[in-house]
């Protein structure tokens, strides 16, 4: 691994599958399916744009305008709201590929999860300019700001649902479907979880408060 | 010897250290009190300096009065003659506030002379006076408006409009009553929800005034469509609010409150509990503010009292400031004519500044005055310091002298510097002196996007006619540039693969 590091070809790959993104989000049915079956991406390309992506939403906080974005700093948890973005990514190809591979989807998880980030490259590529740029207008010409938010959001929700098709190989309505399907998968991944947590919090309250029944009696 | 030196100079700095500590230095922020708050841009309460303070609180035995105040209802202030609508003792007091600020009683008004039957008055609710001295009372048990002259003679009576409009089967219960200049009487009565009741200066009823509109969504009209008869009767009927109080302003708008609302009706904007009326009778109230104008925003149950303020009574400044009076937490809120909240100040309890039941809110001059009806009191309030000073400001802005404005803000500032209104002034005086960035920096402080845009706009193009050159020079070099560089390039090497030069060699 350390030994790759050091090797020229590395670099050329990782940069090379960066740059596919670009491609990717301009031609996505093509794309996505080059992405997987040809090799084209890299986990560690996806791992970048997810990390742009969170630098993008959290860098927004602080630069865009407060024109655009009022923010109540008492408010604002970093690590929650890092979290608001990686765990509903994390639960989406998780949920997902559990029920493709049910359905014969022909994506493995790795997959999903390169697609899924290859998908969310618009988000950043967007929403950098749009931090400087809203700092250059005002209330009344805010409506290219917003626009081009939204934009950025609706584009990256598109190219997720090209992504899907072209990896699990599904027909458009059939990808739709488990989109949905996907959604319902990840409200119960989330109440399971809630439900794990609070089993967990009350068996460890049981047994701190068995501990200090013996402390006090001793 | 040396050490003798050490001990003089420690004992100097330790001196020094001694005097430097503030004596007193810090101002009065009012958070250890809480008595005066507004709420800044995020909702949260921040207290502040006391706006108004008590100049004095005068019952009965102040007064000389032979009997306490008994549910005292209504009050009236004309110049500086204060007409107390004492209900329970079928008695109207007189007061005047004389140069000493304190109150002198004129008379007792218990008793009308004059060409009518009933000579006495029966639980008055409201009174009126007009700058032609006539006195026009609300004398609720009797059933009537009662118009007097200054020597209480009487001389003619609004009743129960005949008119079919008006509903016949309930008693005429006129509550509260205003009187414009040309003698036209706007009365509320009890159990009437179609609006105030207008009466020409003759005395003939001519409408209903200022009811509000009835709200019918679409889904109101299909679950009546689906409902059987008797659901539909027991469904809450579509019926306008009720006004509790109404006060006519210096430019003869008048303002209406109802404490008939809802929280739900009060979140979602439905329910007005303050509203200002045109002639027409449409809500012409200004709502520019953070928030609308609902009195607090924080209902939570604290000592009992929860949900929204009740409005109970509403009075406006010559210079368009108003303030309304919460019955329940005993508050009273002060707005400016674009509806942002300038303070709100008050509470329930027995100290002086604080109510029981707050009944009637009214001005003189800048000094507000607050009839209590459980307390029999009535409360005089005169401004502070930091008051007048929000005051001055705000009029030297409307005058258009924008500089002292600033200045005065300023002054506002050094006093509370919560005070998100003396940002914001400080920030538009600025705009006004062409000091864009500076203004800029104060609407930032403040969340005022509206007017930082302004103030960014302009210094925008200031910025850009200024920088020209370098915009030009950038532009040259990003783009204009590489195309002529690509361009020679191209030339070049046009010419070095040209088959002429080849032949040559």
């Amino acid at each position: 691994m350390l030994a790759s590091l050091k090797k020229k070809e590395t670099y050329t790959h990782y940069f090379a599958t960066l740059k596919y993104a670009m491609y990717v989000i301009t031609h996505p049915l093509d794309g996505f399916w080059d992405l997987t079956h040809e090799k084209r991406g890299s986990l560690a390309a996806a791992n970048t744009i997810v990390f742009l992506t969170v630098l993008a939403r959290i860098m927004s906080l602080q630069y865009t305008s407060f024109v655009f974005m009022q923010v109540y700093w008492e408010g604002i948890n970093i690590f929650l709201y890092i979290a608001s973005i990686l765990f509903p990514l994390a639960l989406f190809c998780v949920g997902n590929w559990g029920l493709t591979t049910l359905f014969d989807g022909k994506g493995r998880l790795y997959q999903i999860y390169m697609g899924t980030a290859y998908a969310l490259t618009p988000y950043p590529l967007i929403q950098f300019p749009m931090i400087i740029f809203s700092n250059f207008v005002t209330e009344e010409e805010g409506a290219f700001y917003s626009f081009a938010v939204v934009f950025s959001i609706f584009w990256a929700a598109i190219l997720i649902i090209c992504a899907m098709m072209e990896i699990h190989e599904y027909s458009l309505s059939k990808t739709l479907l488990f989109m949905v399907a996907s959604a319902f998968a990840m409200l119960v991944m989330v109440f399971i979880l809630l439900l794990f947590f609070s089993m967990i919090s009350q068996g460890v309250a049981y047994f701190v408060s068995l501990f200090k029944e013996i402390m006090f009696r001793m | 010897m040396k050490r003798r030196w050490k001990n003089l100079i420690a004992a100097a700095v330790g001196m020094c250290f001694i005097l430097c500590i503030p004596q007193n230095a810090m101002a009065d922020d009012g958070s250890q009190r809480g008595y005066t708050y507004n709420y800044d841009y995020w909702e949260d309460v921040q207290y502040s300096p006391d706006a108004y303070t008590t100049a004095g609180i005068y019952t009965s035995i102040e007064l000389g009065l032979d009997q306490g105040f008994s549910s005292a209802e209504g009050m009236y202030v004309s110049e500086n003659q204060v007409y107390i609508c004492d209900t329970g003792n079928n008695r109207i007091v007189e007061l005047e506030w004389t140069d000493q600020n304190t109150f002198r009683l004129v008379r007792v008004i218990d008793e009308i002379k004059g060409n009518t039957e009933v000579k006495s008055l029966s639980g008055p609710t409201d009174i009126c006076v007009t700058d032609e001295k006539d006195i026009y009372i609300c004398d609720k048990g009797n059933h009537r408006i009662l118009k007097l002259d200054s020597d209480l003679n009487y001389l003619m009576e609004f009743t129960k409009p005949t008119d079919a409009t008006f509903d016949q089967s309930t008693d005429f219960l006129p509550d509260k009553l205003e009187v414009d200049d040309v003698g036209r009487v706007f009365c509320i009565a009890d159990n009437v929800n179609k609006g105030m009741i207008k009466y020409e200066s003759d005395g003939s009823f001519t409408g209903f005034y200022g009811a509000s509109p009835v709200k019918y969504d679409w889904s109101d009209y299909i679950w009546k469509k689906l409902a059987t008869k008797e659901q539909r009767s027991a469904m809450e009927s579509f019926v306008p609010t009720e006004y509790d109080n109404l006060y006519r302003d210096s430019e003869g708008f008048i303002f209406a409150c109802t404490t008939n609302v809802s929280e739900h009706g009060v979140d979602s904007g439905e329910d007005e509990p303050i509203r200002r009326l045109n002639m027409l009778g449409s809500n012409i109230l200004i709502e520019n503010g953070n928030f609308g104008v609902i009195g607090d925003i924080y209902w939570g149950n604290a000592g009992g009292y929860k949900g929204p303020s009740l409005i109970a009574d509403v009075t406006a400044l010559d210079s368009g400031i108003y303030f309304a009076l919460d019955r329940v937490r005993g508050r009273i809120f002060g707005y400016d004519t674009q509806g942002n909240m300038l303070y709100a100040f008050g509470g329930n309890g027995n100290m002086d500044g604080y109510f029981k039941l707050p009944s009637a809110l009214e001005h003189m001059g800048n000094n507000l005055l607050v009839l209590d009806s459980q307390d029999a009191s009535i409360t005089v309030f005169t401004p502070t310091e930091y008051g007048e000073l929000i005051y001055q400001a705000i009029a030297e802005y409307d005058a258009g002298d924008y500089d002292a404005s600033g200045e005065t803000w300023r002054e506002v500032m050094a006093l509370n510097g919560n005070y998100d209104m003396a940002y914001i002034g400080i920030g538009r005086a600025l705009m006004r002196q062409g000091e864009y960035k500076e203004a800029m920096k104060y609407f930032k402080l403040k969340w005022d996007t509206t007017n930082y845009s302004k103030a960014f706009k302009q210094y925008r193009k200031a910025w850009v006619e200024e920088h020209i050159g370098w915009i030009f020079l950038v532009i040259f070099l990003l783009f204009i540039l590489p195309m002529l560089v690509d361009k020679i390039k191209k030339i070049k090497w046009e010419i070095d693969t040209a088959d002429i030069f080849k032949a040559e060699k």
